[in-house]
C-alpha cells in the first residue's frame, strides 16, 4: 500500500461530427487530399469573420445536457492569443470564462457494481488547429514542416474535470463511459486513433490523508485509453519517488513513451505562454432559447447508465448482457427495437451469441446486415411457439442473413418445421426397432446410449426434431418394447 | 459644367435621362484620376470598370445606382483587384473574395474604378503612414487630406469620382471629410456588414460613404446597410434610408457636447463651429449646452481597446498563407523578420501597445478599465439622447495640417481624433458636413444621433447643408 494518494483530472478534447467546420463552411473531411477543404475564413485572409455553426452548439448543448451541466443562459468566445503555422489567425477561438457548459457531473458504473462519480468542470466549444507534419517525423530541427488546413476549424467541445479521479483504471473507466455516452449522442465519431477523442491528464501524488494538493504535471495526448491508463501509471511512480527521495515534483507537461515506458518533459509550464486572452469581437454571445434547451433536454437519448439499470432490473438481463449490448449505440438501438417485440432475454442472447457468431466472418455488425431486429424476435417467437427447434433456428438465421427473409418464410420454404408428436413417435419406433442391442442397453440402464438414439434420429429428421421430445419418445419407446 | 461636377445623384439622372452614359463617366473620371496631383489612388482597375460599365450600358433597365463609378478605399476587399490596406504586407495581394458592402453596391449599379490610399491598416489620422505614398489635400498640396481613409476624401473632394468607401474607427471617414470639406458619414455599429473589410479593431470598425451631398451620402448608404450572414454582428436595418429632404430644423433639440468644445480646438474651427450652431438656430433648431464627462477619457480608452484588438486582428500576417515573406531560417525567424520587415512603425506601435494591455496581469488594469469607461460613454450617450436629438461638436479640432507635421509626434496625431472617438466608443452614427472655412480651410461640424437614427441624422445635416451652401470645390480645381 503505498504511502500517497494520487489525484487526477482529465481534459477531453471531441471533435464534433458536424458536416461543416465551427466557424465557416468548408465541409469536415478525413483522408481527403490536404487543403482541399479550405476557404478565405479557415485560411484567415484579410477581412474575413468567423460565424457560428449552429449545428456545433446543439451538439456541445447535447453534450452538456447529458452530463449535468448548468447550461449559461448566455456564453462568449474569447481568443486565445499565440503564434505557430497550425493557427491561421494566430489566435484560436475558444471559450475563456463564460463558457456554454457549466459544472456538471458524471456517474460511471466499475465491474463490481460500485459507482464512480466524477465532477465536470465544465464544457466549451472552440476550434481545432490544422495539422502539421514534420519533416522525419521530429518538431525540433525538422528540415520541413508541412501544413494540412483541412482539419483547422473543425469544431471541438472540450470537457474539463475535477481532481475526482484516484486510479489510473478509474480515469480509463470514466474515459470509456464518457466515450460510451458521447457515442449515444451522436456528436463525435469518439475516434481515440484518428484522434476525434484526445485525453489530457493533469496528475499529482498526496499523502494519503491528505487534503492539500500536489503540484500536478500535465500528461499529454494519449491516442488510446490503454496508453493513457499505463501513462499515469508510470507518473504517479515517477513522482512517489521524486517525492519519496525529499523531492519536489516540477509543474511542467510531459510525454509517455508506450514503447520505453518512460516519461519525459515536453516544455516547462514556467515558460508556457502568456495568451492574452480577450473577448472575441466578431461575434456575438451565444444565448439559446430556453425553449429549445429544453426540447434538446426532452429528446435525450436513454444514456448507458440508466439503460444498463432497465436492462438488468427490467428485462431480466445478466450484467455481462447489458455491458455488452450497450457497447455502442447501434447496437443498442437494434436490441432495444427486436426487445420490444419478443422476449428481451431472448433476443439479448440470440444477438451477442448465434447472430454476432455467424456474421463475424462476413466482419459485418448486426445493423449491417439483411437481419433486422424484427427478424431476431420473431425467430425467438417461433422457438417459444415451439415451431421450430433449436438447431432449425440456428438454420433459420443463417438463411436470413443471406436473404433477408422473413424466418417464417424461411421455415416454410426449407420446411425446417418442427415435426409433429406422432410422426416423430413412428420414425423413433423405427429406429428403436432397428436397433435392438443398443435398445436391450438403455434397458440395462446404460443411460449413455440415449445419445445414440438422439443423434439417429436427428440425423434422419435433419433437426427438425426437439431433442428433449426424441429423449422422452425413445425412453417409451424402449419400454414398450 | 462637366460631368464631374455633377452630384451622384445628378450623373444618375443624367444616364437615366438618355444623357450621358456609364463609360462616357467613366472617361470623365478615369481621365481625371490619370492627371491626379493629390496621389489618392493606389490601384486603378480600368479594364474590370469599363467592362462592368458597358454592361451596365447594355441593360434595358439601369440599376439604381446606374453605372456611377466608385472609389473604395483599399481596406476592403475586392475580388482579384490588389487591395493592400496600405501595407508592403499585402504587396501585390489580390484577394479571392469580395467584401459584403461593395458587392451590394456593385448589384446595385456602382461601377469600382479603384482602390483609394490609407493609413497602414487604417491607423493613423493624415495618410502619412501609408505604406506608398503621401496623398496631399485638395485645398492645399502642403497640407495632409486626414486619416485614415484620406485617399477616399481627396478623391470624393478632387471630383475625380462623385463617391467612395471609407472605413472609419476612431473618426476615419469623418475627419478626413472635414479636412477635405465633403460629406462623411460613420453608420450606428452593425449597419454595415464588416466581412471583406480589413480588420483594425473589430468592435469600432464600419464602413460609410463620403459624398460632395448629404444627398449622395444616403443614397450610397441606402444601398449597403442590413444583415449580412458573414458577419455576426451585422443588424437589421429597420425601414430604409430614406432620401433626405428637410429643409429646416424647428423643434429639433440639438446638444453641444461642453468637453469638446474647449481648450484643443482651434479658434478657426471654433468659429466656424458657432457660426453653424447659430444656423442650426436660425432653422428653427434649439442649441442646449450638455456634458459628456466621460468623452475626455475617451482617447485614452480607445488608445488601449483599439491596438488590443489591433494586436490579434494583425497576427495573421505571417507571410505563410499568402503576401510577400522575408527569407528566414527558421519558423521564428520567418515570423520576424516578415513582421519587422514589412510592417511599417505605426502598426507597430499599436501592435506593442495593444500585447501590452492584454498581458497577463495587466489586462484588468488596461484593457479591463478600459471596457468599463467604455460602457460608461455607452450610458452618458444614452442619457444624453433622452435630453437632445442630436450632438453637434466640431469633427477635427483643426483644420488640415502640413505634411510632416505631427508624424514625430504620435500623440499630436492622436488627438485629431480627439472628437470622433467618444461616438465611434458609443458605436453611434455620426456625420461630418463642411461648415465653413478657417484662413482658406475646410471646417466639419459632426453631427452625432441615437443607434439608428441615420434619417434623422442624414434630414437634419441636409436641411443645414443647404443653409450654409459650402462650396465644396477646393480652389483652382478644374474639372
Ligand atoms: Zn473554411
Amino acid at each position: 500500500m503505498s504511502a500517497y494518494e494520487p489525484v487526477i483530472g482529465v481534459e477531453i478534447h471531441v471533435q464534433l461530427s458536424t458536416r461543416t467546420k465551427m466557424f465557416c463552411g468548408c465541409e469536415l473531411s478525413f483522408g481527403d487530399p490536404p487543403n482541399t477543404h479550405t476557404c478565405p475564413v479557415c485560411l484567415a485572409h484579410p477581412g474575413v469573420l468567423p460565424v457560428v455553426n449552429e449545428e456545433a452548439v446543439r451538439r456541445a448543448l447535447l453534450i452538456g445536457l447529458a452530463l449535468g451541466c448548468e447550461i449559461a443562459p448566455r456564453s462568449i468566445f474569447h481568443r486565445k492569443n499565440y503564434f505557430y503555422p497550425d493557427l491561421p489567425k494566430a489566435y484560436q477561438i475558444s471559450q475563456f470564462d463564460i463558457p456554454i457548459c457549466g459544472r456538471g457531473e458524471f456517474r460511471a458504473l466499475r465491474e463490481d457494481g460500485s459507482e464512480l462519480l466524477v465532477g465536470i468542470t465544465r464544457a466549451h466549444l472552440e476550434e481545432d488547429a490544422a495539422k502539421l507534419t514534420h519533416a522525419g517525423g521530429r518538431r525540433a530541427g525538422a528540415a520541413e514542416s508541412v501544413v494540412d488546413f483541412n482539419r483547422g476549424g473543425t469544431p471541438l467541445v472540450e470537457i474539463v474535470t475535477e481532481p475526482d479521479l484516484r486510479s489510473p483504471s478509474d480515469v480509463a473507466l470514466f474515459l470509456r463511459q464518457l466515450r460510451q455516452t458521447l457515442l449515444f449522442l451522436g456528436v463525435s465519431d469518439c475516434s481515440m486513433e484518428e484522434g476525434s477523442m484526445r485525453a489530457d491528464a493533469n496528475v499529482s501524488i498526496r499523502p494519503v490523508g491528505s487534503h492539500e494538493y500536489g503540484t500536478k504535471t500535465e500528461l499529454k495526448n494519449m491516442n488510446s485509453f490503454r496508453f493513457l491508463e499505463r501513462g499515469i501509471e508510470a507518473e504517479i511512480a515517477r513522482q512517489e519517488e521524486i517525492v519519496g527521495a525529499g523531492g519536489r515534483v516540477s509543474q511542467e507537461t510531459v510525454h509517455y513513451e508506450p514503447d520505453t515506458g518512460h516519461i519525459t518533459s515536453l516544455r516547462s509550464k514556467e515558460e508556457s505562454h502568456d495568451y492574452r486572452y480577450f473577448p472575441e469581437p466578431d461575434l456575438v454571445p451565444i444565448a439559446p432559447d430556453p425553449a429549445w434547451v429544453e426540447e434538446l433536454r426532452a429528446g435525450l437519448p436513454e444514456l448507458p447508465l440508466p439503460l444498463r439499470r432497465r436492462m438488468v432490473g427490467e428485462m431480466g438481463l445478466s450484467a455481462e448482457d447489458a455491458e455488452v449490448l450497450t457497447e455502442g449505440p447501434e447496437l443498442v438501438v437494434y436490441f432495444l427495437e427486436a426487445a420490444a417485440l419478443a422476449d428481451p432475454k431472448a433476443c439479448a442472447n440470440w444477438i451477442r451469441g448465434e447472430l454476432r457468431a455467424q456474421l463475424r466472418e462476413a466482419g459485418v455488425e448486426p445493423w449491417q446486415s439483411k437481419v433486422t431486429p424484427a427478424h431476431v424476435a420473431a425467430l425467438v417467437g417461433l422457438l417459444d411457439a415451439g415451431t421450430v427447434t433449436v438447431p432449425a433456428a440456428k438454420e433459420v438465421m443463417a438463411e436470413v442473413i443471406v436473404s433477408g427473409e422473413d424466418p417464417a418464410d424461411v421455415v416454410e420454404s426449407k420446411g425446417l418445421g418442427a415435426m409433429d408428436e406422432g410422426d416423430l413417435a413412428a420414425v423413433v419406433a423405427e429406429i428403436v426397432a432397428a436397433n435392438p442391442d443398443q435398445a436391450q442397453q438403455l434397458r440395462d440402464g446404460k443411460n449413455k446410449v440415449i445419445g445414440f438414439f438422439v443423434g439417429q434420429t436427428m440425423k434422419r429428421t435433419g433437426g427438425r426434431a426437439d431433442p428433449q421430445s426424441v429423449q422422452r419418445l425413445v425412453r417409451e419407446a424402449v419400454r414398450g418394447d | 459644367m462637366g460631368l464631374r461636377d455633377l452630384t451622384a445623384a445628378g450623373q444618375i439622372a443624367a444616364v437615366l435621362a438618355g444623357e450621358t452614359s456609364s463609360e462616357e463617366l467613366l472617361d470623365a473620371h478615369l481621365a481625371a484620376i490619370a492627371a491626379d496631383d493629390v496621389d489618392a489612388f493606389l490601384a486603378v482597375d480600368a479594364e474590370g470598370a469599363r467592362a462592368r460599365a458597358r454592361e451596365i450600358d447594355a441593360m434595358p433597365e439601369r440599376p439604381p445606382l446606374a453605372g456611377v463609378p466608385i472609389g473604395i478605399k483599399d481596406a476592403l476587399s475586392v475580388r482579384d483587384v490588389v487591395t493592400t490596406a496600405g501595407s508592403r504586407m499585402l504587396e501585390g495581394f489580390r484577394p479571392l473574395y469580395t467584401a459584403t458592402c461593395v458587392a451590394r453596391l456593385e448589384a446595385a449599379g456602382a461601377v469600382v474604378v479603384g482602390k483609394t490610399n490609407m493609413d497602414e491598416f487604417a491607423m493613423g489620422s493624415s495618410t502619412e503612414n501609408s505604406a506608398f505614398k503621401n496623398t496631399l489635400n485638395p485645398w492645399d498640396h502642403g497640407r495632409v487630406p486626414g486619416g485614415s481613409s484620406g485617399g477616399s476624401a481627396a478623391a470624393v473632394a478632387e471630383r475625380q469620382v462623385p463617391w467612395t468607401l471609407g472605413s472609419d474607427t476612431g473618426g476615419s471617414i469623418r475627419q478626413p471629410a472635414a479636412l477635405c470639406g465633403i460629406v462623411g458619414m460613420k453608420p450606428t455599429y452593425g449597419a454595415v456588414s464588416r466581412s471583406g473589410l480589413i480588420a483594425f479593431a473589430s468592435s469600432l470598425d464600419q464602413v460609410g460613404p463620403f459624398a460632395r451631398t448629404v444627398e449622395d451620402a444616403a443614397l450610397l448608404l441606402r444601398h449597403m446597410v442590413g444583415r449580412d450572414p458573414m458577419d455576426s454582428t451585422s443588424l437589421d436595418w429597420p425601414g430604409e434610408i430614406a432620401a433626405p429632404t428637410a429643409t429646416d430644423l424647428s423643434g429639433m433639440r440639438v446638444g453641444v457636447v461642453d468637453e469638446l468644445m474647449g481648450d484643443g480646438i482651434e479658434p478657426g474651427v471654433r468659429a466656424a463651429v458657432d457660426a453653424a450652431l447659430g444656423t442650426i438656430e436660425e432653422l428653427g433648431g434649439t442649441v442646449v449646452p450638455v456634458s459628456l464627462p466621460s468623452a475626455l477619457s475617451g482617447l485614452a480608452t480607445y488608445y488601449v481597446l483599439a491596438p488590443a484588438e489591433c494586436s490579434a486582428n494583425l497576427a495573421r500576417f505571417d507571410g505563410v498563407r499568402y503576401g510577400p515573406v522575408a527569407p528566414a531560417a527558421n519558423l521564428l525567424d520567418q515570423y520576424e523578420t516578415t513582421r519587422g520587415d514589412l510592417f511599417g512603425p505605426e502598426v507597430k506601435r499599436r501592435m506593442m501597445l495593444g500585447t501590452f494591455a492584454l498581458a497577463s496581469g495587466y489586462y484588468d488594469q488596461y484593457y479591463g478599465r478600459a471596457q468599463r469607461v467604455r460602457t460608461l460613454m455607452v450610458r452618458e450617450f444614452a442619457q444624453a439622447f433622452e435630453k437632445v436629438d442630436l450632438l453637434a461638436s466640431p469633427t477635427s479640432p483643426t483644420v488640415a495640417f502640413p505634411l510632416g507635421d505631427r508624424t514625430a509626434d504620435p500623440y499630436a496625431m492622436y488627438m485629431a481624433d480627439v472628437c470622433t472617438i467618444p461616438v465611434s466608443l458609443a458605436g453611434l452614427p455620426a456625420i461630418s458636413i463642411p461648415c465653413g472655412l478657417a484662413d482658406g480651410l475646410p471646417v466639419g461640424l459632426q453631427l452625432a444621433g441615437p443607434a439608428f437614427s441615420e434619417n434623422a441624422l442624414l434630414g437634419a445635416a441636409h436641411a443645414l447643408e443647404g443653409a450654409l451652401a459650402f462650396d465644396t470645390r477646393p480652389p483652382g480645381l478644374v474639372t
